[in-house]
């Protein structure tokens, strides 16, 4: 017989496919709730606003969101712009009436053009390809952490003709580029709230576990929300969910995107060191101290790029933390909180 | 010591030198911490991904040289020194 005080157990859960299995119905019921005693307790609103975007997370959410209220207490959004792809609107369309909900679809592109977005970050590009102008499309791809060096953009774009060309971005150029394309999710944020405070609702905020963990958001943008419902959910589980709620198959079955560029562009391609069916096992591993060899045998990975993963997801964490961060007071306010 | 090895000891702490300035002017703000010639930029959070961006458009700027895609490493600028080597055998490179 073993001495069990002399055997030596792994300090780290097993990483096997079934780690990220839900209840779905468990799940499913215990958010609905959790959105209905917020509403009610916390924030004293009478529904919930939720933009959807075709996509995954907010089609889960707008779910969630009639199970917790019902459809009557959900307003939807479609908020589209000059580079949304247009199938995405009509899966949202579709999902609304699905659901049961009352939506608007209101064009954000005349504010965008009024702020300068497009001008902005088109100015940006041209000072990378001075060749950019009308008829041509972009999009920006991350680079580098996944093979162990630092985090870059590249910039890829595309002429008329369909010619393909891209370089690395200069620090400059890459911050207005991103900063003019953050005007889309802060002005959808601003009619979100305009609809929330005329309905006196709460808006929502659709991020996963790995958007929310890795900073894949845009501060005062998609990040501002009242109720984050499925932030604390791995993506996989999200399309668990989704399956479980009655989400189309239309929507379960494309493909991640930004929808924010005019090329099309991938959400690993943009931002995640993987594919998200292979980073949402990377981040529970990371999270679960469970060694990045075991984690390479795992994803069938060269040990050393599962290094380099863990040393990604531990440098966009604290690369993005002040996209959660709270303002900074210079003295405590104790009456009113931290 | 010969004199081009102390012709090549003074370029690096004149390199190691302007990048400390470079980071105290941008990155410290004159913060009272001390950037060792050994100091990783990382592990002390003196530059995220953004900064390194920055900091290596800079030292392109500056020194005139060109950083390669695959040269982007933490072995290569995460820390004065390792700045310092790199620009030494990119100085190397260009006169051979």
């Amino acid at each position: 017989m073993r001495n069990p005080a002399m055997s030596v157990e792994p300090r780290f859960p097993a990483l096997h496919p079934g780690v990220l299995a839900i209840d779905c119905e468990a799940e499913a019921a215990r958010i609905a709730a959790r959105m209905r005693e917020a509403l009610v307790s916390d924030l004293h609103r009478r529904g919930f606003v939720i933009a959807m975007s075709g996509g995954i997370d907010s089609s889960v959410c707008a779910a969630l969101a009639v199970r917790a209220v019902g459809a009557e207490r959900v307003r939807g959004l479609m908020l589209p712009e000059r580079d949304s792809a247009p199938e995405s609107l009509e899966r949202a369309i579709a999902l609304a009436d699905q659901l049961g909900i009352r939506y608007h679809v209101e064009d954000i592109a005349p504010s965008l053009e009024a702020l300068g977005c497009y001008a902005r970050r088109d100015e940006a590009i041209r000072a990378v390809f001075p060749g950019y102008a009308s008829g041509w499309k972009s999009k920006i791809a991350i680079a580098g952490g996944g093979e162990g060096g630092f985090n870059y953009f590249r910039l890829v774009v595309q002429s008329p003709d369909g010619e393909q060309r891209d370089a690395r971005l200069p620090a400059r150029e890459y911050l207005q580029i991103v900063a003019a394309t953050n005007f889309k999710q802060r002005v959808r944020k601003m009619v979100e709230y305009y609809h929330a405070d005329r309905l006196h609702y709460a808006v929502i905020g659709t991020p996963n576990r790995l958007e929310y963990d890795q900073g894949f958001f845009v501060k005062n943008g998609d990040g501002a929300a009242d109720v984050k419902p499925i932030a604390h959910l791995y993506k996989t589980q999200v399309y668990m969910l989704a399956r479980h709620l009655g989400i189309p198959g239309a929507i379960r079955e494309a493909a991640p995107t930004t929808d924010t560029y005019s090329l099309r562009q991938g959400q690993d391609e943009f931002y995640f060191a993987l594919p998200y069916e292979r980073m949402d096992f990377a981040l529970w591993a990371y999270n679960h101290r469970v060694p990045s060899d075991a984690l390479a045998a795992f994803l069938d990975m060269a040990p050393e790029l599962a290094s380099f993963v863990y040393r990604d997801i531990a440098a966009k964490r604290a690369a993005t933390r002040y996209q959660h961060a709270m303002p900074i007071l210079a003295g405590s306010v104790p009456e009113v909180g931290p | 010591m010969n004199a081009a090895s102390i012709e090549g000891k003074t370029e690096m702490q004149d390199t190691i030198a302007a990048v400390r300035r470079f980071l105290n002017e941008n990155f410290l703000m004159d913060d009272a911490l001390e950037v060792r010639d050994d100091t990783s930029f990382m592990e002390e959070h003196i530059l995220d991904s953004t900064g390194f961006i920055e900091l290596i458009t800079w030292i392109e700027e500056a020194f005139h040289v060109r950083v390669h895609d695959e040269e982007m490493l933490p072995e290569n600028f995460d820390t004065l020194a390792n700045i310092a080597r790199w620009l030494e055998r990119k100085r190397m490179e260009a006169a051979a």
